[in-house]
């Protein structure tokens, strides 16, 4: 009865769970092929190098990303700064308020990046976490395990989803998109093609920088992702050999018991 | 402690007589770990095991991660930011914490059905019974508590609404609602006092598991069968039991040991799975999500709240009897609180005197769509508020009341139950075809 049952369950739970996310009216999210989604993925080091620049360059201008610590840009499954190279980039393109000094100082590894609320834009630091691109199949959200929420699809899909329309309504303009909810947002297209130089002459399409950005950006959501992962592996790995002893233990202790096998003297 | 006779601790040494004659405290870890259990339990009697471990996870990781976070409107968001970025392991702790409520209720829901299908809850097993719902109450005050600390859109919409729910009570439910807040709204105060009685509640809940295992050692436990140990003699009831060490202990531990991998790849490999994803967003009085959805073990009680509208018949008839005083939100309130309470009475409302399942031919299929029912009100209450869902949630929530208010009373008078083996040892030995010895080793 609760074998049936349990099966049954399992099933729903699946589909029920995964279906809290699903509503609303959603736009087309691109399955971007990621190099950090499922459960061996890892980030791509010159990928968010490359995603770190179009957000220095461009988002940065009204997008801030508060919660995240500059120091962590030399973190180990980062982009991979050396502590100079933090340095440098920390004081050539941000200041801080230093409330000991009174007044604005060059930021340094131990600031985080800046706020911004200048034109009223989100924080990105958890964007990718804040938003969902995946729920199938049938809203189950178990495509989750090998392509992650789809946070970072979302946004390289807005980021490369502008139709060139525009309309203005209440004296706003709102910009047609097909991965925005409702279709029509008030960010203007951030992105063109060749707006951001990378150093070492990557495509610099705006297809391509929007993964980049993206792919920075779930960097910026879930700094630990890679060493979570493998602690996740490690755990699996070790409690499926402690399953198997206690597995035999547990049958040798009943066999006297159940009469399946002479128990060993 | 159990009525089951069986050895009991004997001090030896000088040693162990000076301190048992002082304080039993070996003598009572002793009949504990010893009990005399029903060797036919089968594998859904392993989810105490799984629900005292993750009581245990949620402290330790709870403690730990209490440490660094700062219940504060302005600082409470960035404080589980800091955990996930600069504590040592953080990241670690708050993913086990936060699955770690997820893994607690699909225990504790698996638990509670084991129980309603083996009528575990019937005579002499009823304050067990009473005592596992003051638990799971306890639980859902906890977990709701504890998703409003990390102060996320979901977490301040979700608070504002069920603490909404104590308003729809008549005359008093304002004033009791803003006791609740510690002011109008949620707020400072609100975020505060959650986070104490976030940390305070799990103590409780650990008191009352004592009495709950208290309980059932009293009594003995239940067992697929539902018939009882012999307990004439040591004999008769060793041909019927087996001491809980080692034989339940390594049995349960291997089971908890399979649920670990699951959960542990949960944990690693989509931590986020059964978070929702506003909650990264935070929290902002101003700006309402477009759906709030309670966390998914709330959702089938959620259903149940949300499917008494004014345009039910039952509600009409309530609000015309009381004169307006019970109108469709506190009906809908009193029908989720009203779910849980018909579960809690189910030991006076069950009237068979077969206690498994297993021996009922009809319970059976009624007990089957309880379990079906009990996962479509879980997806209906994901669903948004709208026509199909609205009627099938009144019929969902219809047939949750009519099973245990109609169909168990009823059951017990109308139903021929089947045979019931005679002992424990019978079943046991009808499954395992040939024991090589009868008497249980020592």
């Amino acid at each position: 009865m609760f074998k049936k049952l349990t099966i049954a369950a399992v099933t729903v739970l699946g589909l029920t769970s995964g279906s809290a996310f699903a509503a609303g009216d959603e736009g087309h999210v691109e399955d971007f092929a990621f190099s950090f989604e499922g459960p061996f993925g890892s980030y791509d080091q010159n990928q968010l190098q490359r995603g770190l620049k179009v957000y220095t360059e461009v988002c940065s201008a009204c997008h801030g990303l508060k919660f995240v610590p500059l120091r962590t840009l030399g973190d180990e499954g980062g982009p991979g700064f050396s502590e100079e190279q933090v340095r440098a980039y920390a004081a050539a393109n941000f200041e801080v308020f230093d409330p000991e000094l009174d007044d604005y100082r060059p930021a340094g590894p131990v600031d985080k990046f800046p706020a911004n609320t200048a034109a009223g834009a989100p924080d990105l630091s958890l964007m990718a976490k804040g938003r969902a691109g995946f729920h199938g199949p049938y809203g189950s959200g178990i495509n989750q395990f090998f392509r992650g929420i789809g946070g970072a699809e979302y946004i390289a899909s807005l980021l490369d989803g502008y139709t060139g329309e525009e309309k203005e309504e209440a004296g706003t303009i709102f910009y047609e998109n097909t991965a925005f909810p409702g279709g029509w947002i008030s960010m203007a297209p951030p992105l063109s093609d060749e707006i951001v130089e990378f150093d070492d002459g990557h495509d610099n399409t705006v297809h391509n920088m929007s993964q980049d950005v993206a792919a920075f950006l779930m960097w910026t959501a879930e700094p630990k992702m890679m060493a979570r992962k493998e602690a996740g592996f490690v755990a699996v790995l070790f409690l499926t050999l402690l399953s198997v002893l206690l597995y035999l233990t547990n049958k040798r202790i009943w066999a006297p018991l159940k009469g399946k096998h002479k128990p060993e003297a | 402690m159990s009525g089951i006779p069986h050895d009991h601790y004997e001090p030896r040494t000088g040693a162990e007589k000076w301190v048992h004659s002082r304080l039993p405290i070996v003598g009572l870890l002793y009949d504990t770990l010893m009990i005399p259990t029903p060797k036919n339990l089968n594998w859904m009697w392993i989810w105490g095991i799984v629900l005292t471990f993750c009581l245990v996870l949620q402290i330790a990781t709870g403690i730990v991660l209490a440490m660094h976070y700062t219940p504060h409107v302005d600082m409470a968001f960035a404080s589980v930011e800091h955990i996930m970025r600069d504590v040592n392991g953080g990241y670690m702790l708050r993913y086990l914490h936060a699955n770690g409520a997820s893994l607690f209720f699909v225990a504790v829901y698996a638990h509670i059905f084991r129980g309603l299908y083996y009528g575990s809850y019937k005579s002499p097993r009823e304050i067990t019974w009473i005592i596992g719902m003051l638990i799971y109450l306890c639980m859902m005050g906890t977990a709701f508590m504890g998703y409003v600390l990390p102060w996320g859109q979901m977490s301040f919409w979700g608070a504002t609404v069920i603490t909404g729910l104590f308003g729809a009570i008549p005359f008093i439910g304002e004033p009791i609602q803003t006791w609740l807040l510690g002011g109008p709204a949620v707020d400072n105060a609100t975020l505060n006092r959650f986070f104490s009685l976030h940390y305070l509640l799990p103590f409780v809940i650990a008191a009352l598991v004592a009495v709950h295992i208290w309980a059932f050692h009293s009594t003995g436990n239940n067992n697929p069968t539902g018939v009882e140990v012999r307990r004439a003699s040591k004999a008769e009831a060793e041909k019927d039991t087996v001491p809980f060490w080692p034989y339940f202990v390594m049995k349960d531990l291997f089971a908890l040991a399979v649920i670990m991998v699951i959960f542990f790849a949960i944990v690693g490999f989509m931590p986020n799975y059964l978070g929702h994803p506003d909650n990264y967003i935070e929290a902002n009085p101003l700006v309402t999500p477009a759906h709030i959805v309670p966390e998914w073990y709330f959702l089938p009680f959620y259903a149940i709240l949300r499917a008494f509208t004014s345009e039910v018949w039952v509600v009409q008839i309530a609000s015309f009897i009381t004169g307006g005083l019970i109108d469709a939100k506190f009906f809908g309130v009193l029908a989720m609180f009203g779910a849980i309470a018909v579960m809690a009475l189910a030991p006076w409302l069950d009237t068979s005197s077969v206690r498994s399942g297993r021996y009922r031919p009809m319970f059976k299929w009624w007990f089957v769509l309880l379990v079906i029912d009990f996962f479509a009100l879980m997806w209906l209450g994901a669903m948004p508020a709208e026509e199909p869902y609205a009627s099938f949630s009144l019929i969902a929530s219809a047939y949750w009341f009519g099973y245990f208010l109609v169909i168990l009373p009823l059951l017990g008078v109308i139903e021929k139950p089947r045979a019931q083996p005679a002992t424990i040892e019978e079943d046991f030995n009808a499954h395992y075809a040939k024991p090589s010895d009868t008497a249980p080793a020592e």
